[in-house]
């Protein structure tokens, strides 16, 4: 008995799949910390803060503070199509940082745009290439005006 | 444990090789074999870094093949892959065997061959130290990293972007100044004379950085023979001693909030102190990873050389050159000397090495010569942290 419960035991309470598929539905998910009480995103086995592993499912506003950005110029290969673009960086309110993509004009970032308030606006979906196990999703953040 | 001394060095010319890595990695291990005075039938182990063999040359397991090239097999070889620090890393498990006592004499080392896979796909494969799964549809790139990490730092001590630009730029002249100078630099004789104007006005990679505030992509490999330190006098009279390492791990961007205070660096440089029993003020030479100039500032601040923020004024005062409070990158560092990336620990430690012995190329070398030098290796986006301490004399 012992065993099969160990074989059945689940240790991921949220899966990447779900986290992303939460993305392209316009939903940052994380997870909360019985222990500490601060969240984890993106999903992790344990809490990001203090390594708690009583740990439920709770979905983020997706706003928060620009922490930082870049314009990227020289893309890596698979991306040529969409340079020049803008990862980011984004403290959300809840605590952790994500990294997405900014939807502003490239050639008008500047850094007075750090520190802005951002909120999560959609996702950006890259199709992958032979070595990015498939596609994987990416949120999008735009500025508050 | 036993104390550890370096014994012999070997250093091939980083730039466009056409050699493939495990010619690379041969001249680089008997070059430091040679330069020992050992022979290969003395060598236990072998510990290799290389970071991208699989896409460079359709290569894995390459430390067997290395060790079969120089007749060294069935010694144990084992590959060490921490991106760009996995030479250091393999130093540093160099260093614990020997001086665990299972191993006398082992050879240590790291070879890459990135500049074959031309910037599209370089810069993808380098990408892969990224998290994949968050940071990989992003788009993120290396120099995208620090681009971020240098708006951060324009942010938090009220710099002007368009002053720390200035600001980083004179890491990438000092660099160049010295790479141009060092006969293994990938641009040997070349940007020796670079202005502050010129980096600036170079190519946008990722906002605010430009081509000149980048390291290259390199070919080459560096080797070091190790051994126990009370048996190093036999085949030297100036062994340098690997007095201190230390290492950390960092994780995906998600869980920093500050790229310009990478704790994984932070932590990696405090416990390579405390195994060496030294603090900042007793290093009087650094080779440390400029893979752009804001990580030069970033990372003389995590090891504690200067405060917050004032790594850019510094730098621009020549605090980091000849004569200053830190020499640092006197080899030219990654952006002179090039960055074969799974050999760069290893390179940065020959380096040291060389100017302990007094032997840097003329123009490179401190005076006098140094007693303790500190390496700094970041591999990823501050995933894997290296650092190195060395010196002329026991612990």
């Amino acid at each position: 008995m012992k065993e099969q419960e160990e074989i059945e035991k689940e240790y991921t309470v949220l899966t990447f799949a779900e986290y992303e598929e939460g993305l392209r539905n316009g939903k940052l998910l994380g997870l909360r910390c019985a222990s500490c009480g601060g969240i984890t995103c993106h999903p992790m086995p344990v809490c990001q803060w203090c390594g708690g592993r009583s740990l439920e499912r709770m979905e983020l506003s997706g706003e928060g503070e620009l922490a930082t950005f870049t314009v990227i110029r020289v893309p890596p290969e698979g991306f040529e199509d969409d340079a020049p673009y803008i990862p980011c960086l984004v403290k959300t309110k809840e605590g952790p940082c994500v990294a997405g993509r900014l939807d502003y004009d490239a050639e008008q970032a500047t850094q007075e745009l750090i520190g802005k308030r951002v909120r999560m606006n959609g996702s950006y979906t890259y199709k992958g290439d032979k070595y990015s196990g498939g596609a994987h999703t990416c949120p999008v953040f735009e500025v508050v005006k | 444990m036993r104390d550890i001394a370096i014994i012999g060095i070997g250093h091939t010319k980083f730039g466009r090789a056409s050699k493939t890595s495990l010619e690379l990695f041969s001249e680089a291990a008997l070059q430091s074999i040679d330069d020992a005075g050992v022979d290969l039938k003395d060598i236990e182990a072998l510990f290799q870094g290389a970071a991208l063999p699989g896409f460079e040359e359709g290569q894995v397991t390459p430390p067997g093949f290395s060790a079969a090239e120089l007749n060294l097999c069935p010694i144990p070889a084992t590959r060490y892959e921490g991106a760009c620090a996995s030479a250091s890393i393999a130093i540093r498990e160099a260093a614990m065997w020997v001086a665990s006592g299972v191993y006398d004499m082992v050879i240590a080392g790291g070879v890459e061959k990135a500049l074959l896979m031309g910037t599209l796909f370089a810069t993808r494969t380098f990408a892969m130290a990224c998290h994949a799964p968050t940071e990989g549809p992003v788009g993120l790139t290396f120099p995208g990293v620090f681009a971020m990490a240098a708006r951060q730092y324009s942010r938090n001590y009220e710099i002007r972007i368009e002053k720390l630009r200035e600001k980083m730029a004179h890491v990438s002249v000092k660099n160049h100044r010295h790479g141009a100078l060092n006969p293994l630099a990938q641009f040997y004789k070349k940007l020796g004379d670079l202005k502050v104007e010129d980096v600036i006005n170079s190519r946008l990679v990722a906002d605010p950085l430009t081509l000149l505030d980048c390291c290259p992509f390199s070919d080459g490999a560096a080797a070091i023979v190790l051994c126990a330190a009370e048996k190093a006098r036999k085949y030297t009279d100036d062994p340098v001693y690997i007095l201190g390492t230390g290492q950390g791990s960092g994780g995906s961007l998600s869980k920093m909030a500050d790229l310009t205070k990478p704790v994984s660096r932070i932590n990696s440089a405090r416990m390579a102190f405390k195994h060496a029993g030294l603090g900042p003020s007793d290093i009087d030479i650094l080779e440390l990873h400029d893979c752009f100039t804001i990580a030069e500032l970033i990372a003389l601040e995590c090891m504690g050389f200067f405060d917050w923020g004032e790594a850019a004024d510094a730098t621009v005062e020549g605090q980091t050159d000849l004569g200053g409070k830190i020499p640092t990158n006197m080899s030219g560092g990654l952006i002179g000397k090039g960055h074969p990336i799974g050999a760069t620990g290893a390179s940065q430690v020959y380096w040291l090495v060389k100017q302990m012995r007094g032997e840097a190329p003329k123009g490179n070398q401190i005076d006098p010569v140094p007693e303790y030098g500190m390496t700094d290796t970041l591999g990823g986006d501050f995933g894997t942290l290296c650092h190195i301490i060395l010196g002329r004399t026991k612990k």
